[in-house]
């Protein structure tokens, strides 16, 4: 092949050059070429090496079907892989890599692979999963080099400096692609004042009359453009590819803002992803060219027909000097008219018997042989094609005579076309084939806001494209600026034969003929696959790989059926066809994601004290999305220390720790009342004004949901609390029971957890230190015993003071108005200072709770029961409740289920949580006899000691078990205890 | 992606709702205590092909339970009302 750029023509601006580079040599080329028309231009017929064999490939398309030019773009962070060089649009600046090839693309140790040729056929992978050797050790051993020589390109580990963002969009009317279909019906839908959304993957508009000469189409889409931009309902999207079609008439988008420079401008996302939502979707894709299957088809120098002429028209850039061009069907004698116009020397092979003489007598007039019934069999070459074998072929594919061996420096092929109908196929049906248009048509859908148009649709020609385009809003083709002609063998659907593979006269090429060029599927591996029983193509094609690469089979899938029917004697449409799914091309994850990454995927939530304890040195932790103080370090501690300290020091003086994360739901309506004793186990009718309850909820399966106290604040007005973990899903059953099935309850639940911030003040000081802060409130234990609130002022802030305690020792919940958070804490801070009052974190909290045999949310994990908890006690025998039946079923009751124990640990170290227990004598064999939940050290007990849960635990107190880690192979031994491991009378509490 | 027609916000993407199953089951009564009933409502779903009533939570919107008819084969969406109206 010898290409060359043509001194005229052309869509390109030949007043400015740009700096390009490819595998580090510099390409000349200009605004308006494609990196693949720039290589071209530029005489490099190699530039990648192929998946599995890594043969030497070169460009054979000229869009998003590209098979074989897939190049690295850009260096280091902002490198991509896998880029088709067919749609990669110039800029200064540009430097591109070829991939799988090892040293270099010339001298590639990969291509002995072809040596291996026998050995990785079809269904390789499957076949040395199960042999030569048992087991899958072979395997595991062969992968590490297979991963290595098979592949495509390799992804940048840097992080990607880049931006990208999300947009949504809504319109009546969306309009995919802007061939002359599109555009007529971007501009028919325009001038009834429709919101219409126009999107070209390209950044020109045109389709199709881009790859045809300028001077037919030009002046006609300037004016079209002008008109459409003239219009306010319509947006231009160019740059963009709809790449899927999802329910409910939601296409996804990706635009490339910035992708054709060498860096976005700043603060510039560089690329979009649209989430469009459209009324109705016209779907003018156009159709990609298919194929032609025989030996050798894969040599640089083999290219579609339509793409040598869309390199002619567009780019100016002549392929070939001396060229075959081989068809079934009338688009390629455009290509070959084009060419010989251009210069070349052209011969045109037509596997066709008949074709008409207003097909063959313009080629003929410029001197192109054209022969019918014939084809190529065979392309000779190595870096670039240098001939090929000819022959008179018969309607079976095979050959009638021998092959005569021709001199070319391009074999441009044309296998017929296929509609471009996956955003289509997507949604709906799967396409029907056609025989007499040789294609598979969108056809027999169901959703009718969204259809295909022109070539999408399965009609040839230009002509009735545009005509298509206008009557879909309603016009006909005196509305429009009226469209020249656009030349000989327009309509691709008049009589093209059938696609079929071209074979010897044994039925067998003579050499590699491939199927899929990207996969490296060969027709000898459909073949032995066909052989082997895969029946079905959805097995056939995950057998062979054909169609699962990048390119998810734009230039094979066809060709694959049509082996299928070849060996099977049957059609194509029996042959079957296989799913299109999204995304048409591929897309990058950083355009999905936008800008939701890092903490905007997963924002924080802050109390209102979060900034006191940052400043005070606490260390964080995570609680859910919530960031809670974990420790306050003093100097040099490490937590070990830090949270022994905290939770001793609670004991003996005071401690104040945030608990603003707490659910909190306000229940209120005359009916709030019969909500609770119908949500929770226990019973609240009773409950007074002024007091507060703990309280127990299940879920409807009779398993333990979530715990916490309920106070009641007025007469139809109650404040329930939540664990920090459940606090949504407790909303949300609780809207789901109100709104869904107990209609008749005039209960609102509104959640509140924002709006409080809670603090909890423990030890025995904890009344001394609110006296001195509310002197005008009565915190005696006469006059606010346990499970009271009284309403009180604090640093001139009105709020609640609710007496309960989850540490064990006399405590005080204080609740204020979130905005007034940080001042009272740090009063209360304050006026403690001469009590020794300290601050306390979560690790603290949880030694304390420990002590005290509270569970939290290791505990309740949703498959506990109250009986597995020791909380059986809790649940009313006089209402039902939610959970109250299924809490009864036989299994739930079984006696050997694992129940809360307390464990006090021998020895110094402390046990992991989920480590198993195991009797004290016996095999350490199976799950155990249960598991440990909660490990602490306690400093009241000065021990290790353990919640957890224990087959028959309350009937082995005082027996020994082992406490077994296999994550870090240790047994330590621990005595059955009560859970209740500190002050179980609550005389502390209750003072 | 479904859209589903809340009645007090209108047209909004699936994101914003959670699933909240077969809404044609009924809650047997508080005062049922016969264990297969709530057995038959907590564990038994149909997997209807076609039309079916499902109630959809919107709980990034206006916090209402939705009952929704939706066609399982063509997620074509029906009326949709708030589940507090009834069933039906």
């Amino acid at each position: 092949m010898t290409a060359t750029r043509l001194p005229t023509g052309g869509w390109i601006d030949r007043s400015q050059s740009l700096t390009v580079t490819f595998d580090g040599k510099p390409l000349n080329a200009h605004p308006g070429d494609t990196l693949a028309s720039a290589l071209l231009a530029n005489d490099v017929s190699l530039v990648g090496r192929s998946f599995k064999y890594h043969r030497p490939r070169g460009i054979y398309s000229a869009g998003a079907e590209e098979p074989n030019a897939l190049v690295t773009l850009r260096e280091g962070a902002r490198s991509e892989p896998n880029t088709r060089a067919t749609q990669i649009e110039v800029f200064d600046g540009l430097t591109a890599r070829p991939q799988n090839a090892r040293p270099s693309l010339r001298w590639d140790l990969g291509a002995l692979n072809q040596l291996l040729s026998p050995a990785i056929h079809a269904g390789f992978y499957y076949k040395t999963f199960i042999g030569p050797f048992r087991g899958t050790g072979f395997w595991m051993r062969c992968e590490r080099f297979i991963r290595k020589a098979a592949g495509m390109g390799e992804a940048e580990r840097k992080a990607d400096p880049d931006s990208y963002e999300k947009v949504n969009a809504f319109a009546d009317l969306l309009v995919v692609g802007s061939g002359p279909a599109g555009l007529c019906a971007a501009l028919a839908a325009g001038r009834t004042g429709a919101r219409v959304l126009l999107v070209e993957q390209d950044w020109q508009l045109g389709g199709s009359l881009l790859s045809a000469p300028r001077d037919r189409s030009e002046a006609w889409l300037q004016e079209i453009e002008r008109e459409l931009r003239s219009l306010e309902n319509v947006t231009l999207l160019s740059r963009t590819t709809v790449f899927g079609a999802y329910d409910h008439d939601v296409y996804g988008a990706v635009e490339r803002v910035w992708d054709h420079v060498e860096v976005p401008p700043d603060g510039q996302p560089r690329q979009r992803y649209w989430q469009i939502r459209a009324k109705q979707a016209i779907l003018a894709t156009g159709a990609l060219e298919q194929p032609l299957v025989f030996a050798g088809n894969d040599r640089p120098g083999v290219m579609l027909a339509g793409a040598v002429r869309a390199y002619l028209n567009r780019f100016a850039v002549r392929a070939g000097r001396q060229i075959l061009v081989a068809t079934n069907n009338d688009s390629a004698y455009a290509t070959a008219l084009d060419l010989a116009e251009a210069g070349s020397e052209v011969t045109l092979l037509d596997s066709r018997a008949e074709v008409p003489a207003s097909l063959t007598g313009p080629l003929t007039e410029r001197g192109v042989k054209v022969m019918c019934a014939h084809t190529v069999f065979a392309a000779r070459g190595h870096e670039r094609v240098g001939g090929a074998a000819i022959a008179a072929v018969g309607p079976d594919g095979q050959a009638l005579g021998a092959l005569d061996w021709v001199t070319c420096d391009l074999i441009a092929v044309s296998g017929g076309w296929a509609p471009a109908l996956h955003l289509w196929s997507q949604r709906q049906q799967k396409p029907r084939y056609d025989s007499t248009k040789a294609c598979f048509l969108p056809e027999g859908g169901w959703v009718e806001t969204q259809g295909c148009i022109g070539a999408a649709a399965g009609i040839g020609g230009t002509t009735a494209a545009f005509a298509a385009g206008l009557e879909s809003g309603g016009l006909t083709p005196s509305d429009a600026p009226s469209l020249s002609d656009a030349g000989l063998g327009d309509d691709w659907t008049r009589s093209p034969q059938q696609q079929i593979p071209f074979t010897g006269i044994t039925g067998r090429p003579a050499g590699k003929a491939f199927i899929d060029l990207q996969h490296d599927v060969t027709i000898s591996d459909i073949d032995l696959a066909e052989q082997e029983g895969y029946r079905s193509v959805e097995h056939l094609k995950r057998y062979t790989t054909s169609g699962m690469a990048t390119d998810q089979g734009k230039t094979s899938n066809l060709n694959a059926l049509a082996r299928i029917a070849q060996l099977r004697g049957t059609t194509i449409g029996e042959a079957g066809t296989t799913t299109f799914r999204p995304p048409y091309t591929p897309v990058a994850i950083g355009a999905l994601v936008g800008r939701d990454c890092g903490l905007h995927f997963r924002p924080i939530r802050r109390t209102a004290i979060h900034e006191w304890h940052e400043a005070n040195g606490a260390v964080m932790t995570e609680a859910g999305p919530w960031m809670r103080p974990w420790y306050y370090p003093q100097a040099g501690e490490e937590v070990t220390q830090a949270y022994r300290r905290e939770a001793a020091h609670v004991r003996a003086q005071v401690g104040l720790v945030d608990v603003s994360t707490l659910g909190k739901i306000a229940v209120q309506g005359p009916d709030a009342a019969a909500f609770l004793n119908r949500i929770y186990v226990n019973g609240w009718k009773t409950l007074a004004v002024g007091r507060l309850r703990y309280g127990i909820m299940l879920r409807d399966d009779g398993l333990v949901m979530d715990d916490g106290a309920t106070a009641r604040l007025g007469e139809h007005d109650y404040f329930m609390s939540t664990t920090t973990a459940n606090a949504a899903k407790v909303l949300a059953f609780a809207e789901e029971l109100l709104q869904t099935a107990w209609t008749d309850l005039r209960v609102q639940v509104t959640s509140v957890t924002d709006a409080w911030a809670a603090f909890a003040l423990a030890g025995p000081k904890a009344r001394d230190v609110l006296g001195s802060l509310a002197p005008g409130s009565d915190l005696s234990a006469e006059a606010l015993p346990n499970n009271h609130w009284i309403a009180a002022d604090i640093a001139g802030v009105a709020l609640r003071i609710h007496r309960m305690s989850y540490s064990g020792e006399l405590a005080y919940e204080v609740y204020c108005p979130s905005g007034y958070g940080r001042k009272v804490w740090e009063a209360i801070l304050g006026a403690g200072g001469s009590f020794d009052l300290r601050p306390y974190g979560t690790e603290a909290m949880g030694a304390l709770r420990i002590e005290k045999g509270h569970v939290a949310g290791p505990e309740l994990d949703g498959r506990t029961t109250l009986a597995d908890l020791c909380l059986a006690g809790f649940a009313s025998k006089k209402k039902p409740f939610v959970g109250s039946v299924l809490k009864n079923r036989p299994l739930l009751q079984d006696p050997l289920r694992p129940t809360l124990v307390g464990l006090e640990i021998e020895g110094e170290r402390g046990a992991k949580p989920g480590s198993l227990l195991f009797a004290a004598e016996g095999p350490t064999e199976g799950h155990g006899e249960g598991w440990v939940s909660s490990p602490t050290y306690s400093p009241a007990l000065a021990k290790n000691i353990a919640l957890g849960f224990l087959k028959n635990g309350p009937q082995r107190k005082g027996e020994t078990v082992r406490i077994v880690d296999f994550l870090s192979d240790t047994t330590l031994r621990a005595k059955v205890v009560s859970h209740h491991f500190f002050d179980p009378e609550g005389a502390r509490q209750n003072g | 992606m479904l859209r589903l027609p809340c009645p007090l916000c209108g047209l909004r993407d699936e994101t914003e709702f959670t699933y909240g199953g077969d809404a044609t089951r009924t809650r047997p009564a508080e005062s049922e205590t016969d264990a297969a009933a709530w057995h038959d409502y907590v564990f038994l779903r149909d997997n209807p092909r076609g039309p079916h009533r499902e109630y959809w939570h919107h709980v990034s919107g206006c916090r209402q339970w939705l009952v929704v008819e939706r066609n399982t084969l063509t997620h074509e969406i029906g009326a949709a009302w708030l589940a507090r109206e009834g069933k039906s």
